[in-house]
């Protein structure tokens, strides 16, 4: 590791070479692993040491960004110079205003030392333990299990100095045999929290249950997401229209909709990454203290993420949801929450006549952004609930549904909240959720 | 770096590998974005690093640094050394590669004007004429502009002997008008969508896709679009212009000849294939027609390089030949397993990648059509263009797409415009319904950069060969609700 005093000392030499109105430097190394196994054997095992710099130059409107990958003093300066050289040649940017101004960063936890020395022998070991339970249970493993640590310092020439350490760890698991597969995954900062069997057994119960699935007609059925299909759906919606830049540009379903009521009284959505049940982290990658979010509170739309450029347009201050710059897609919620409810995932299922269950969703993508409407397949775990049980196994089936709609439509929502990725959700059950083929 | 990527294959020989590669690579990218007449982001960046490959105890193991010191290029040999002991504590056997001549060799790729020779002002004049004619049509909200510009340089050492330098100069981009009212959003791209067209030449590629000259219609059908009748729900005959029929080919045909999705191991991710090995030679996969290959040699094309990142040469692989399933990308572990020798298509993202199966040009051939003989051959029917959205199950036999824009076919004429277009089938009855493909005339690759595979993720760059062809019998207008 770099430590805070050296990252600190290398953004500010590369701000000390801006000949510029106002500059920002990112300095982001990592240090990151992965194992990958499948056919219960390790058939990727890979390691990776990296570092970029990157310096945002302001001269007036005017802005440029260089980045590099070597962080040498020598280095890091070059690439400053090379920002403003590329600032004084770039066109204006008349809706620039100003880089942000530093604000008290809150302390946060985002270290795990265990994750950051994980080693190869511990993860082929955690691994091992994976391939056991399939092989217990007749079936095949595959999957990865990574490991990531990193350090950010951000700081600008108004005052921003920004540092913290973070780590990352990530296990995902599909256990499957001749004739069919079951899915779970985790994610953590920390990785000794990790029992990989607990996971793998989840993932070689979905792939036993599973056997002997049948087709089903397309229509429209009542379902119960599990968190990882609700995170991917939220992640949807916040790629669709959970940002400034898009309810600016007017391609959000939210543009014009703040204050209304947009789903059912019982969603509450925000974002929040400074919550310790997710990927804590202290700000974003402009050094903004990233804030929690209200988007919607009991079926209300109360608002959108912000980064300065979004912020300054409609004279307010930055929630601490930007990327790095350049970043022509605008801020953007990674750290989503919804409301947990009372039912058991028991209730649900009881409660249902018939209806779809299903693990997670496959390769979503959108089909209309302002009605929401997305589309994807089911995938490792799909069941038909006929009179308050799970009855039978089903193929996989694809869905084409307007995510607002879905969100209007929640029957009960589960008391049980999971990190799955950029989310931390509850299971749903819905009413009238579409499935095209 | 050719002598730092001979050390880390020595400094791994010496650790106890019994294959080693390695691979250093020194990049610069440079992004320009526009928006409503302003630069919106400028970025130029340099990335350099070096990636080793062993094989230790008949397992693999890998490491990427960015730091090129001596001893942390040694420190990274001797790590990958122990992560592939790691591997092979759990390993079904020992990895065995196919047979391949070590090759001595340099490759470049061929341009007429270095696109980092050309001033940024003049960059920027082009994306902001382009913008500024987008925005003179009234109704649209939003005019982007996109250049994506990279050098590459590239040393690969192999314990077997192998010595290679390639260096190839990419170019690309894109415009887009996007216009949002009567509660609809609407966008239009030229030449095509997401990254916009790309291609291993110069800035006279960028000059050749006359952004100006197509802005003002891109702008006026974005706003068009607005007002357009939605796409009717129907079974009917698709006529699918070239980037949305390259998009159709990477994801039904490319995809699922990857030999390593066959073989399971990306089923976790992205997911496995229908096309398993007993279907080879066997599966009808589209009509007689229907003739795909990869093809790594096509000059200037986005997936064309000289070598794979095993040094195995840049080649041409029939892939589906008159309708019959015939051949898989492969590498040369994969490709031993089937008894054939490597397709070259293992291709790394950059330095801190692991080689892995990628699409290298994965082309539709010509045929005997032309677009016009096509529509004028339909009674009923769609033609639709340009890729908006895209999905497709573990399998890569269910697929739904969505194109920006379409227009319908009524008796042999392209008649009204026809908004939120997507059309839905499986892979072989789509490829069997085929009955039309345009010839060598209308046949052009295009440049593809965010092709997402692998963990880590690895986003590639490859190409497609198409022209433009007729589906029987599609299915089209798939919404939530029927429109």
């Amino acid at each position: 590791m770099l430590g805070e005093t050296q990252s600190l000392e290398l953004v500010k030499a590369a701000l000390a070479a801006c000949d510029c109105d106002q500059a920002e430097a990112i300095l982001h190394s990592t240090n990151s692993s992965l194992t990958r196994f499948a056919e219960s054997t390790i058939h990727q095992n890979v390691a990776e040491r990296d570092a970029m710099i990157s310096v945002r130059a302001v001269l007036g409107k005017r802005i440029g960004v260089a980045r590099g990958n070597q962080i040498t003093k020598d280095e890091v300066q070059s690439v400053a110079r090379r920002a403003v050289e590329l600032a004084r040649v770039s066109a204006e940017d008349e809706r620039f205003v100003s880089l942000p101004e530093p604000r008290p960063l809150p302390d946060i936890a985002s270290y795990s030392g265990a994750t950051a020395s994980s080693t190869p022998e511990q993860r082929a070991d955690s691994v091992r333990a994976i391939v056991d339970v399939a092989g217990a249970n007749g079936c095949r493993a595959s999957g990865s299990l990574s490991a990531e640590s990193a350090e950010i310092a951000v700081a600008n020439s108004l005052g921003i100095s920004a540092y913290a350490p973070a780590t990352e760890a990530g296990l995902i698991a599909l256990l499957a045999d001749d004739e069919s597969s079951g899915y779970a995954e985790w994610h953590g900062l920390d990785i000794a929290t990790l029992d990989p069997a607990e996971i793998a057994d989840i993932a070689a119960g979905k792939c036993v249950d599973a056997h002997g699935a049948e087709a089903i007609d397309p229509g429209e059925y009542t379902v119960i997401l599990e968190p990882l299909a609700v995170g991917d759906m939220l992640s949807m919606l916040a790629y669709m229209g959970l940002d400034a830049l898009s309810v600016q540009e007017g391609r959000s379903f939210l543009t014009g909709r703040i204050g209304e009521k947009v789903t059912g009284e019982n969603i509450t959505i925000w974002d929040d990454a400074t919550d310790p049940r997710g990927l804590a982290f202290p700000f974003d990658w402009e050094g903004v203290p990233r804030q929690k979010v209200s988007i919607i509170e009991n079926g209300v739309a109360r608002g959108v993420v912000y980064d300065s450029y979004t912020a300054n347009k409609e004279g307010k201050q930055s929630t601490g949801h930007a990327y790095p710059a350049p970043n022509p897609y605008g801020p953007m919620p990674g750290h989503l929450f919804l409301a947990s409810g009372p039912a058991t995932l028991e209730d649900m299922i009881a409660s249902t006549e018939r209806g779809i269950f299903v693990t997670r969703f496959h390769y979503t993508n959108v089909v209309h952004e302002k009605q929401t409407i997305f589309t994807g397949m089911t995938r490792d775990g799909t069941f038909l609930i006929e009179n308050g049980k799970i009855t039978s196994p089903l193929k996989n089936l694809r869905f084409t549904q307007s995510i607002v709609e879905a969100l209007s439509n929640v029957e009960l929502i589960g008391r049980d909240s999971e990190l799955v990725p950029r989310a931390h959700v509850p299971t749903l059950k819905i009413a009238n959720f579409t499935f095209t083929s | 770096m050719k002598k730092l990527v001979h050390r880390a294959v020595s400094r791994a020989r010496s650790a106890g590998a019994t294959y080693a590669d390695a691979r250093a690579i020194v990049t610069r990218r440079q992004t320009i974005n526009t928006k409503n007449g302003a630069a919106e982001g400028i970025a130029d960046a340099t990335d350099r690093g070096l990636g080793i490959r062993v094989i230790a105890d008949g397992a693999w193991g890998f490491v990427g640094t960015s730091s090129l010191a001596p001893a942390d290029v040694d420190d990274a040999a001797d790590l990958a050394v122990r992560i592939a002991r790691a591997s092979a504590t759990l390993a079904s056997g020992r990895v065995e590669l196919g047979p391949q001549e070590p090759i001595q060799a340099e490759w470049s790729s061929q341009y007429e004007v270095d696109p980092f020779a050309v001033p940024l002002e003049k960059k920027l004049a082009l994306l902001l004429d382009a913008d500024k004619l987008m925005r003179e049509v009234p109704g649209v909200d939003v005019a982007t502009g996109e250049l994506n510009l990279v050098r590459e340089e590239k040393w690969f050492a192999s314990s077997d002997g192998a010595d290679l330098i390639q260096s190839r100069i990419q170019s690309g981009g894109m415009i887009q008008a996007l216009a949002q009212g009567n509660g609809e959003v609407q966008r239009r791209s030229y030449p095509s969508s997401l990254d916009g067209d790309n291609a291993n030449r110069g800035w006279e590629f960028v000059e050749g896709m006359a952004f100006p000259a197509n802005a003002r219609r891109t702008g006026e059908e974005a706003v068009a679009l607005l007002t357009a009748d939605p796409c009717p729900s129907k079974t009917t005959t698709l006529i699918l212009e070239g980037s949305q029929l390259a998009l159709q080919v990477h994801e039904s045909c490319g995809h699922p000849t990857e030999l390593d999705r066959v073989f399971g191991t990306e089923r976790s991710y992205a997911g496995a294939s229908f096309l398993t090995t007993d279907k080879l030679n066997e599966l009808r996969y589209g009509s007689d027609l229907v003739n795909l290959y990869a093809d790594a040699t096509i000059p200037g094309a986005m997936g064309t390089f000289g070598y794979d990142d095993e040094g195995v040469p840049a080649q041409r692989t029939d892939l589906v030949k008159q309708g019959l399933f015939s051949g898989y990308l492969s590498s040369r572990e994969t490709a031993a397993r089937l008894g054939i020798t490597s397709g070259g298509a293992m291709r790394a993202s950059g330095w801190d990648r692991l080689p892995i199966i990628r699409m290298t040009n994965i082309n539709l051939a010509p045929g005997r059509s032309s677009l016009d003989e096509m529509i004028r051959e339909t009674d009923d029917g769609i033609y639709a263009a340009t890729t908006k959205s895209w999905s497709i199950d573990d399998l890569r036999l269910d697929f739904q797409f969505a194109t920006e824009i379409a227009w319908e076919i009524k008796n042999g004429q392209l008649g009204r415009m026809l908004r939120n277009t997507t059309y839905q089938g499986v892979t072989p009855q789509f490829w069997g319904n085929c009955d039309a493909i345009a010839g060598r005339d209308e046949w052009r690759p295009w440049g593809i950069l965010n092709c997402g595979k692998g963990e880590p993720i690895q986003v590639m760059w490859v190409g497609h060969a198409v022209a433009p062809a007729r589906f029987r019998s599609v299915r089209i207008g798939i919404g939530a609700r029927p429109q």
